[in-house]
């Protein structure tokens, strides 16, 4: 399988999308750069509104123009800029080798038309199915993400199903055509716990199974600890912390990384509150001109309120954007 | 489904009830009647009047009468025009008014439909401007304006088209009135969906389509047109009663003899029971039609169940 | 809340106890909870106080909420220019007819002398083909001057649409308000009388009625039409308001006022009603010109206003009968009365974007 020279399926650099609106521009995703590796599942993490799921859209050029817009960077998939390609050339790349999953599975599936039609469409389209190739696939990949009685439920509409049971279509759609990118947004987020456990395991064993790269996409640190390889860290628009996933939980070297693990709810500790960092994320559409994350950060400096922070190199693979990234990634180690 | 045809079924008996009764009520409460135009009749050939019509009877069982009249669908002899049965009457002017009506929703739903959809397609182009100004227009000139002008223009202008003179539906005498019932039509539908395609066009659904690789035809076509013109589906069923009024107003401009023309000259002759015929034949329409439209659009959407 | 509140009277609501830990004094508390008055007007405190509480759940200072509807009002470039034609238009009609009377001597319902007139075309020209600007959209068949009456029939028409959106206006947030404050069976009773007067139809009742009961005073028959008109127009105007009530009387301001023993048509009137007034001014703004819209075709059918009352229907009406020989006599009227209702329509629309933001186009 063609990848670029380093062994990345997908390179993202410095991508930034904007928004105009009537409050100003938005600049929604500002300058993000990530890696995607051959087989890998790369977590990207951060609170909603952090750019994250903008940041995934605008991989696929799903970005509505206008409003928005991809101002700069690039995007080699399999070492093409899709940035550069014509509408024809990337509508042959989504659904075929990058697909997509959705955060609400209720809204996702198009509630006028039979499951059968939606999930045919797909490999007709790209693989060139007849009708009934189409729809004996379309029942294997039903069978595939484990719905029961496939064959009786191809005729049902979306309506009729559970919000679990959607998001399975909704991941039988986007693995119809074997792609080598499954990106999920958010896919467990509109589903109930047990449910989410279950579409997460899904996942990771499709992906056992395809050798597709993920990328997913959560704001629950917890969602991506068991699943990734590497995890990003966003907040408004920027990268905030790159690293391994075992590092990251074990050694973040940023101080909103940390804020989002404490946040995460421990089930070894019996009482106490669950940690919520104070204050919400900022008006992307007026930064102050220091740190973003300034205002709610707990160790916040004179100078972090003045000058934006630098991408510090901690490790080979650890970055963290802090003006005292290397002070707080060596507080982590020692409580380590 | 059966039983929610039945149930509307059955709500729509009282209904039709209360606007027969409403509209008989209105015509004995107004002073004067039928005959009152008339000046100096003697007094026996009055008597006479009111004992043919049963006016000489209490006013219960004159209600009673005519209901029997409207529960048995035969509405008995017009005063106005002697002789003719109201249920004759009726049917040889249902097919002006119904072919000029049905043709012109028609032609607004296939004209305001695309028009509707290229200008959310497009939206804030100079498409979408020019089409919403032009169906602000067409809402607001008053069809009995526009038919006067759209004359104006195509037959004693133009000497393209004839203005007026019933000559069945297939000739070029339709052309006209029908576009001037049209108009409005054509400018809410139009409106209705570039909202109902703008909303669906921001779906989460149609961002699926486009995320499989689908292209932006097939997004519309087969994904977003269905959603974006449920409101216009909602709205045939007031439009039917709107359109009532528009061809009242096209059929009076063109000469038409439909229903519309029909029912204005019954209530300025204060004739009972043609009005009392006219009322109920359109209120039973209506309402069927509702039923029809409803119906329809449980069709058209998979997750209404009655 | 619903059913043992079953009759509207002006009783004193008990005070609960429960509710008291709002911390609201008594005498007003809803501004307080604003801190200062700025408003002459208590109402229009209130409303914007808790329009915004409603929907932003946080209060921003001041009066942002009007403030920033009016500024994006503004700079939506078709409703602006409709408030312009608006305000031209109906200031014209107002004093249009006697500056007119004034200067050239022309009433609307003068007729003058000399018939050559009758024949006066409007781009300016007399009828011996001199220059003039005498008549600029020439005369009526019996040699009125057309726009002193066209002015004039603006008056007329003006006022059927606002008194006329003013009566459904009253019917519809009286029935409204009242069924979404009681709820319950009360509000599903009302809402389904309504539901059942919607698939009326209505407009038949109408021309039934103008018809039998037709005055032979131009006066009542206005009257007449004031009332036809605006007792079929409120049914929408009752839904829009119920719906707002419904999601506002559990609000905290509302339960304030009860804890404090307001009764309950002071609630609904002085407390609910105002913060309602957003989608009523929209919706009141776009009846306006669908109530001229009807007044104009019973006038073309001969139910509406009647002569010498002349209303822009009845002018266009009147140009029909001319109008292979004299077309102006339908364009004049026609196009003045298309043009107000364009305008209008547009301002209503603005109105709906600027107040509404969730549904700006974009």
């Amino acid at each position: 399988m063609r990848t670029s020279a380093n062994g990345n399926l997908l390179e993202v650099k410095d991508l930034r999308t904007y928004f105009e609106t009537e409050d100003g521009v938005v600049k929604a995703v500002d300058g993000v750069s990530f890696e995607v590796r051959q087989g890998e599942t790369l977590g990207i993490v951060g609170e909603s509104g952090s750019g994250k799921s903008v940041a995934n859209l605008s991989l696929m050029r799903l970005i509505p123009e206008p409003p928005g817009k991809i101002v700069s960077g690039s995007i080699a998939f399999r070492g093409r800029d899709i940035l550069k390609l014509s509408p024809r050339e990337v509508r042959a790349i989504r659904g075929q080798q990058i697909a997509m999953i959705f955060q609400d599975p209720m809204t996702s599936l198009n509630p006028f038309m039979r499951i059968s039609r939606q999930l045919m469409e797909v490999t007709q389209l790209h693989l060139g199915h007849s009708k009934q190739q189409a729809r004996e696939h379309a029942i294997r990949m039903l069978e595939v993400v484990g719905i029961p009685d496939a064959e009786a439920r191809l005729e049902s509409y979306p309506h009729e199903f559970s919000g679990g049971m959607r998001q399975r279509v909704m991941i039988a759609m986007a693995l119809s055509c074997q792609p080598e990118l499954l990106i999920a947004d958010e896919p467990t987020t509109a589903l109930d716990v047990t449910i989410q456990a279950q579409i997460l395991e899904l996942i990771k064993r499709l992906k056992g199974e395809t050798g597709a790269s993920v990328i997913l996409v959560t704001h629950d640190l917890g969602v991506v600890a068991g699943m990734t390889d590497h995890i990003i860290v966003m907040y408004a628009g920027k990268v905030f912390e790159q690293a391994p996933t075992s590092e990251l939980f074990e050694q973040p070297g940023n101080p909103y990384t940390r804020g989002l693990l404490r946040s995460v709810p421990d089930p070894a500790a019996e009482q106490g509150k669950l940690y919520q960092i104070p204050g919400q994320p900022p008006d992307l559409a007026r930064l102050p001109s220091g740190c973003p994350f300034a205002p709610r950060c707990e160790r916040v400096q004179e100078i972090c309120r003045r000058e934006f922070p630098p991408f510090v190199q901690l490790t080979s693979e650890h970055y963290s954007l802090c003006h005292f990234a290397d002070e707080v990634y060596a507080e982590s180690q020692r409580a380590a | 489904m059966l039983r929610f045809i039945i149930r509307r079924l059955l709500i729509t008996v009282p209904m039709i009830l209360v606007v027969i009764t409403l509209t008989w009520g209105l015509i004995r409460l107004a002073p004067g009647n039928f005959y009152s135009g008339e000046k100096n009749i003697p007094k026996e050939i009055e008597a006479n009047i009111r004992a043919k019509y049963g006016l000489d009877k209490p006013w219960y069982v004159q209600y009673g009468r005519m209901l029997g009249h409207v529960v048995r669908l035969d509405f008995g002899i017009s005063l106005k025009y002697e002789g003719q049965s109201v249920n004759k009457i009726i049917m040889s002017s249902l097919p002006v008014s119904a072919s000029v009506g049905i043709t012109a929703y028609l032609l607004a739903l296939v004209l305001g439909i695309v028009i509707g959809s290229v200008a959310a397609l497009r939206q804030n182009s100079i498409w979408d401007y020019a089409s919403m100004a032009l169906a602000m227009l067409g809402i607001s000139i008053p069809n009995f304006v526009l038919g006067p002008m759209l004359v104006l223009l195509f037959s004693l202008s133009l000497y393209w088209l004839p203005p007026s003179r019933w000559q069945g539906f297939a000739s070029r005498n339709i052309i006209l009135p029908v576009l001037t019932l049209s108009a409005i039509y054509i400018a809410y539908i139009a409106r209705l969906t570039r909202a109902g395609m703008l909303e669906v066009l921001r779906s989460d659904y149609i961002r699926t389509a486009r995320a499989k690789g689908l292209r932006e035809s097939q997004v519309v076509i087969r994904h977003a047109l269905r959603g974006g013109i449920m409101p216009v589906v909602s709205f045939t069923g007031p439009a039917l009663a709107f359109l009532l009024t528009g061809t009242v107003v096209v059929e009076r401009i063109f000469a038409l003899p439909g229903l519309g023309n029909y029912f204005i000259q019954a209530a300025l002759n204060r004739d009972e029971p043609l009005i009392i015929g006219i009322v109920a034949f359109i209120a039973m329409t209506l309402l069927l039609m509702n039923l029809l439209v409803d119906i329809t659009y449980g069709f058209l959407d998979p997750r209404i169940r009655y | 809340m619903d059913d043992e509140r079953s009759t509207p009277q002006h009783e004193i609501e008990p005070v609960k106890p429960a509710l008291t830990p709002l911390g609201t004094p008594p005498e007003s508390p809803i501004r307080s909870r604003e801190g200062d008055i700025i408003h002459t007007a208590p109402e229009f405190a209130i409303a914007e106080a808790d329009v915004r509480s409603a929907e932003a759940g946080e209060f921003v200072a001041g009066t942002s909420l009007w403030k920033d509807a009016w500024r994006r009002l503004l700079k939506n470039r078709l409703a602006v220019f409709g408030m312009i034609v608006v305000f031209v238009v109906a200031a014209l009609s107002i004093i249009g007819p006697s500056i007119i009377k004034k200067t050239t001597g022309y009433a609307p319902d003068y007729i003058p002398p000399d018939a050559a007139l009758i024949k006066s075309f409007p781009p300016f020209r007399a009828p011996d083909g001199a220059f003039s600007w005498k008549h600029p959209m020439g005369t009526d068949i019996q040699g009125r001057d057309l726009f002193a009456r066209v002015l004039q029939g603006g008056q007329i028409s003006l006022l059927v649409g606002v008194i006329a959106t003013v009566v459904s206006l009253i019917i519809g947030v009286g029935y409204g308000a009242v069924s979404g404050y009681l709820g319950g069976r009360f509000d599903n009773l009302m809402m389904r009388i309504v539901d059942v007067l919607y698939s009326l139809p209505y407009i038949i009742l109408v021309i039934v009625l103008l018809a039998v009961f037709r005055r032979n005073t131009p006066l009542g028959q206005l009257v007449l039409l004031f009332v036809a008109l605006g007792s079929v127009s409120w049914l929408t105007m009752a839904r829009i308001v119920r719906g707002q009530v419904l999601s506002l009387k559990n609000q905290e301001f509302v339960l304030a006022a009860r804890a404090t023993g307001v009764s309950t048509l002071r609630i609904i009137f002085r407390h609910i009603v105002p913060n309602t007034l957003g989608p009523v001014i929209v919706y009141a703004t776009l009846t306006i010109p669908s109530v001229m819209l009807t007044e104009a075709f019973l006038s073309f059918l001969g139910f509406g206003v009647q002569p010498p009352m002349s209303s822009w229907g009845t002018l266009a009406t009147d140009g029909i009968q001319n109008i292979a020989v004299f077309p102006w006599q339908l364009i004049f009227p026609g196009v003045t009365m298309a043009i107000m209702l364009f305008s209008l329509n547009f301002v209503g629309d603005g109105l709906r974007d600027a107040l509404d933001p969730q549904m700006r186009k974009g």
